[in-house]
């Protein structure tokens, strides 16, 4: 009687979200992820202690706060993994329009620490970096451009992803802040790749960026010093890259012991650029390899879990997410062995860092939730005999 | 991208016959071509996320292989942290023209603290009042509990001390290597020297840079690292400067004069082999420029080559050899030398009445104002000015020391015709000891200017000839006349025939309007041997006066020349200058045969 009434109740045929998260993630990445973060604490107790009794707070104040900020890092990464493609891209939409007018106003409201760069917002209790949180916003938006790009009568995406990435290269470049431009333009760079770049168009652009780079070397006083320290065999022993070497040789295979190493002492970017030498030197080559190792397990795990999938705008959003965090763990470790001219860039979630640690949870978030196993039409594949 | 149409009509025409919805259809062809394309981007993106993968997974791999190599090599030495800024310490030796060390480097340290080390304040300061005495605990305490993360204490300090502050056992005080600079013949030629003093400093490091003298003029040679140890070799004879010195401060303090000057010189070569100025000082503990009084009083000035002062009668030669070179006199031309001479209203008058007229030489030898003055009315303003200018003495001497530069002549704002008469007795025109050697030395060696050196020298030098070489023969016999019978007959030398010529001035008040009475310059400027001169030696007395007499006496011949002559009969030997035996009479010969 009730059901003839009010009617039955209506049977959710939706799988709870928990039990299809639980089953779909992707749990190896997320491990990794995790292991990553305990590292970063790991390291943070090595190597913030200076700088707390620079800045005359106590020990482990810099580890405290990491934690805190980790932790909700954590949780942005859970939630967002939890969210389904279509509404991951409807908030990094939204969050990036944020974060590019915030970009936008940096030169009105921001604040440069006395680095010399306008790149955060103070807000008293932490500093806000609006261009970390930039990076994946801009991804899934390009993405989806490209994607939209696919479908037949669809608009011109491919020109558009590209005129907003000059747009905002363009603004990194005048805070300056080079690296975080350079991401940028790889990260579009991989995602067009992966569309269906024609090659002579890839052949071409790798030729411009070989002129822009000599243009930045011949004009930059600053981009030059860079480059030609790093061209010159000689590392001098009292620079940054001569400091890092060095703790890289003291550490050896096994490190110096826990709390021995001395190069957090004198390198000021200890905690953040170069923390991989701080790790070599008190845990020696074992615990860098297995962050070596983490790094390029998460990279080249989504890169292979986005193969299967079907849907373009998932399969770049995915790949471009991938390879920013890749590319940017890879600089930071080839600078530290001088593979590659030295350039500031954090270490996701190694590095000590508010903004960089949340953003970067959110990031491999929307990573995690667009390499979740789904439905990709297997089946009707086989129906149709195209299946293999 | 190619357009196939939308709407092939192989399929719609038939269907629109039957009555069927062509946009189904439609929407199909759509979706089909839709997977298709979609198929073959996926296809595509297939393979290029595995280059990707593969690029990435590479990429990890050789920064992991860079890693590992590194952790394999041996750790470098890590230097010092100061090397970025690294402080070039090396200095060179400089040493006397026989190889004798006059400024050398020696091994010493710095003492700082860093306070916030520190862990017993009090008893520090305390104990660093105690070790160094001219400290100040008080002072010393205020710095250690003060914000101050670093201080010297000592920019040098001995091993002795450095051991007792070590003994203190203080980690806060913290020792730095210094190298400095050691004079080690204390006050000898210390103006030529000079000094020097810390430049840039670091813990690790300090510059020493020469604040004065040869030290400060080759300061950029001797610290230059190409130069390697090569010591920077001096004209000056370590004996000779200290024989010069010796007898120069005897001669000083038994002429109660306040300062004294000498100047040894090579007339061949231009070499100084002494040089000398008193008072003196020590460089190695350099006193600070006086902040009040003359500056030419302070130890630190060098009389004979900063100090222009009028030198009196030293100057009548020129006038006369100038005169003898132009023809028109000779050693025995009759000069009329009735005074007072007027001129204006200026009157020039003779020490001593020498009566109505003279010969050239005996004006030398009785040193007559009148007569030398009428010798410089018959060659003119223009000729003297010239003259003067190519012997160098209008113009500061290039000398390789800074203070070389402070010795510039004082010539008379307008030289008219009162001038170059008193120039030609040496009143009106102040010039440096060092400028009279060098005026002397063109004479002493056959007429050709002489520039004054202090870097030894391989050959004589020889420069523009000045007077013709019978000129300057004839202007050394006046001269050695002048010893042997004239006004300097207390510097005729045994054994070193002497040449040479006295000057007294009177010194001209510092407020300017005339001369004191009381108060002289006594110069005497001398070559020997007189024959063949090798040296010069100019000795100068700054207000000298001689009591032994009933009434003071001040004149050169009384004051500055029995000083020269004692010199000049210590440093001759030195010099390697053989006296003359005057041949013992011959004893009569005995025939011893028989």
């Amino acid at each position: 009687m009730t059901e003839m009434v009010y009617g039955t109740i209506p049977v959710r045929d939706v799988e709870p979200v928990l039990p299809k998260w639980w089953r779909t993630i992707d749990k190896w990445s997320m491990t990794c992820i995790l292991t990553l973060f305990g590292v970063g604490i790991l390291l943070g107790l090595a190597a913030s202690p200076p700088l707390a009794a620079k800045n005359g707070f106590e020990h482990f104040h810099y580890v405290q706060r990491q934690a805190i900020f980790g932790g909700v890092a954590m949780v942005a990464m859970m939630i967002t993994s939890m969210m389904n493609p279509n509404l991951v891209r409807r908030l990094a939409v939204l969050g990036f329009l944020a974060a590019f007018v915030a970009l936008m106003l940096l030169p009105v409201f921001g604040t440069d620490f006395g680095k010399g760069a306008v790149r955060w917002y103070s807000l008293g209790f932490a500093s806000l970096q609006p261009s970390e949180f930039l990076k994946p916003g801009f991804v899934v938006v390009a993405a989806w451009m490209m994607a939209a790009n696919h479908e037949i009568n669809g608009p011109p995406g491919m020109s558009w992803s590209f005129i907003l990435a000059v747009v905002i290269v363009a603004f990194l470049a005048m805070q300056p802040d080079f690296g975080q431009a350079s991401l940028v333009l790889f990260g579009w760079g991989v995602m067009f790749f992966v569309a269906g770049a024609p090659m002579i168009l890839l052949l071409s652009i790798a030729g411009l960026v070989v002129v822009a780079g000599s243009f930045a070397y011949n004009n930059s006083e600053h981009f030059a010093r860079r480059i030609d320290g790093f061209l010159n065999p000689d590392v001098d022993p009292t620079t940054q890259l001569g400091y890092a070497t060095n703790a890289i040789r003291e550490g050896g295979f096994f490190g110096v012991g826990v709390g021995e190493g001395q190069v957090k002492w004198s390198l000021p970017d200890a905690h953040t650029d170069f923390i991989i030498a701080v790790a070599a030197e008190e845990y020696g080559l074992i615990l860098v390899l297995i962050i070596i190792a983490l790094y390029a397990f998460i990279v080249v795990r989504s890169l292979m879990r986005l193969m299967r999938e079907r849907d373009p705008f998932i399969r770049l959003a995915g790949t471009g997410l991938a390879c920013m965090f890749g590319v940017q763990a890879m600089i930071n470790m080839g600078v530290a062995v001088r593979l590659l001219p030295a350039k500031g860039m954090t270490l996701p979630f190694v590095s000590y860092g508010g903004s960089s640690v949340i953003a970067s949870g959110i990031a491999v978030g929307m990573l995690l939730a667009f390499t979740r196993t789904r439905p990709q039409g297997e089946i009707g594949d086989i129906l149709r005999g195209r299946g293999r | 991208m190619t357009r196939t149409p939308l709407r092939p009509l192989a399929r719609i025409l038939p269907a629109r016959s039957k009555g069927e919805n062509p946009d189904a259809i439609e929407r199909e062809n759509i979706r089909l071509r839709h997977e298709q394309m979609r198929d073959k981007s996926r296809m595509r993106a297939e393979g290029r996320l595995l280059v990707l993968g593969m690029f990435f997974f590479c990429a990890f791999v050789v920064v992991g292989v860079r890693m590992g190599m590194l952790s394999g090599s041996e750790p470098s030495e890590p230097r010092a942290s100061a090397a970025g800024a690294s402080i070039l310490t090396q200095r060179a030796d400089i040493v006397d023209r026989h190889g004798r060390i006059l400024a050398t480097n020696f091994e010493t340290h710095s003492l700082y603290a860093q306070p916030q080390q520190m862990i017993d304040r009090e008893r520090a300061a305390t104990g660093l009042t105690e070790i160094f005495p001219d400290l100040n605990a008080d002072d010393l305490l205020e710095d250690f509990t003060g914000k101050r993360k670093f201080l010297w204490i000592k920019k040098k300090i001995s091993p002795e001390q450095k051991q007792a502050v070590h003994d203190l056992g203080e980690p806060g005080l913290l020792f730095g290597p210094r190298e400095m600079r050691l004079y080690p013949n204390g006050s000898l030629a210390a103006h030529i020297l000079g000094g020097a003093s810390f430049g840039r400093e670091g813990v690790h490091a300090a510059e020493v840079i020469g604040v004065a003298g040869i030290e400060k003029f080759y300061d950029k040679e001797l610290r230059d690292p190409a130069r390697g140890s090569k010591p920077l070799e001096l004209s000056l004879d370590l004996t000779v400067q200290a024989a010069t010195e010796r007898v120069l401060y005897g001669g000083m303090k038994l002429m109660n004069a306040k300062g004294a000057a000498a100047v040894l010189m090579d007339v061949h070569t231009g070499e100084v082999v002494a040089l000398a100025s008193l008072p003196d000082f020590d460089p190695n503990d350099r006193p600070r420029p006086p902040t009040e009084g003359v500056p030419s009083d302070s130890p630190l000035f060098n009389r004979a080559v900063q100090g222009v002062y009028e030198l009196g009668s030293t100057f009548k030669i020129f006038a006369t050899a100038q005169a003898i070179e132009l023809g028109l006199v000779n050693a025995d031309t009759v000069i009329d030398i009735r005074g007072p001479l007027k001129w204006g209203r200026h009157r020039i008058r003779d020490f001593h009445n020498y009566g109505k007229e003279l010969t050239v030489s005996k004006i030398i030898e009785k040193s007559s104002n009148i007569g030398t003055a009428r010798i410089a009315q018959m060659i003119g303003v223009n000729r003297q000015r010239d003259f003067l200018g190519q012997l160098g003495l209008l113009e500061t001497v290039p000398l390789e020391m800074i203070e070389a530069q402070g010795g510039r002549p004082l010539l008379p704002p307008n030289w008219s015709e009162i001038s170059t008469m008193t120039i030609s007795y040496g009143h009106g025109l102040s010039v440096s000891p060092l400028h009279l050697a060098a005026g002397y030395a063109a004479i002493a060696n056959g007429g050709t200017k002489v520039v004054p050196t202090l870097l030894k020298q391989t050959g004589p030098q020889y420069g523009a000839r000045v007077m013709r070489p019978d000129v300057a023969a004839a202007s050394r016999q006046m001269l050695r006349r002048v010893v042997s019978e004239g006004t300097a007959s207390f510097g005729d030398v045994r054994g070193y025939s002497v040449a040479g010529k006295t000057g007294t001035a009177d010194k001209p008040k510092e407020m300017g309007g005339g001369y004191y009475k009381d108060k002289v310059i006594a110069t005497f400027a001398s070559m020997f041997p007189a024959e063949d001169p090798k040296y010069v030696l100019i000795v100068t007395l700054d207000e000298p006066v001689e009591t032994s007499g009933d009434k003071p006496r001040r004149t050169a011949g009384w004051t500055a020349v029995p000083v020269a002559a004692e010199m000049i009969r210590r440093v001759a030997p030195l010099l390697g200058l053989r006296p003359e035996i005057e041949p013992a009479r011959i004893a009569g010969i005995t025939l011893t045969s028989n």
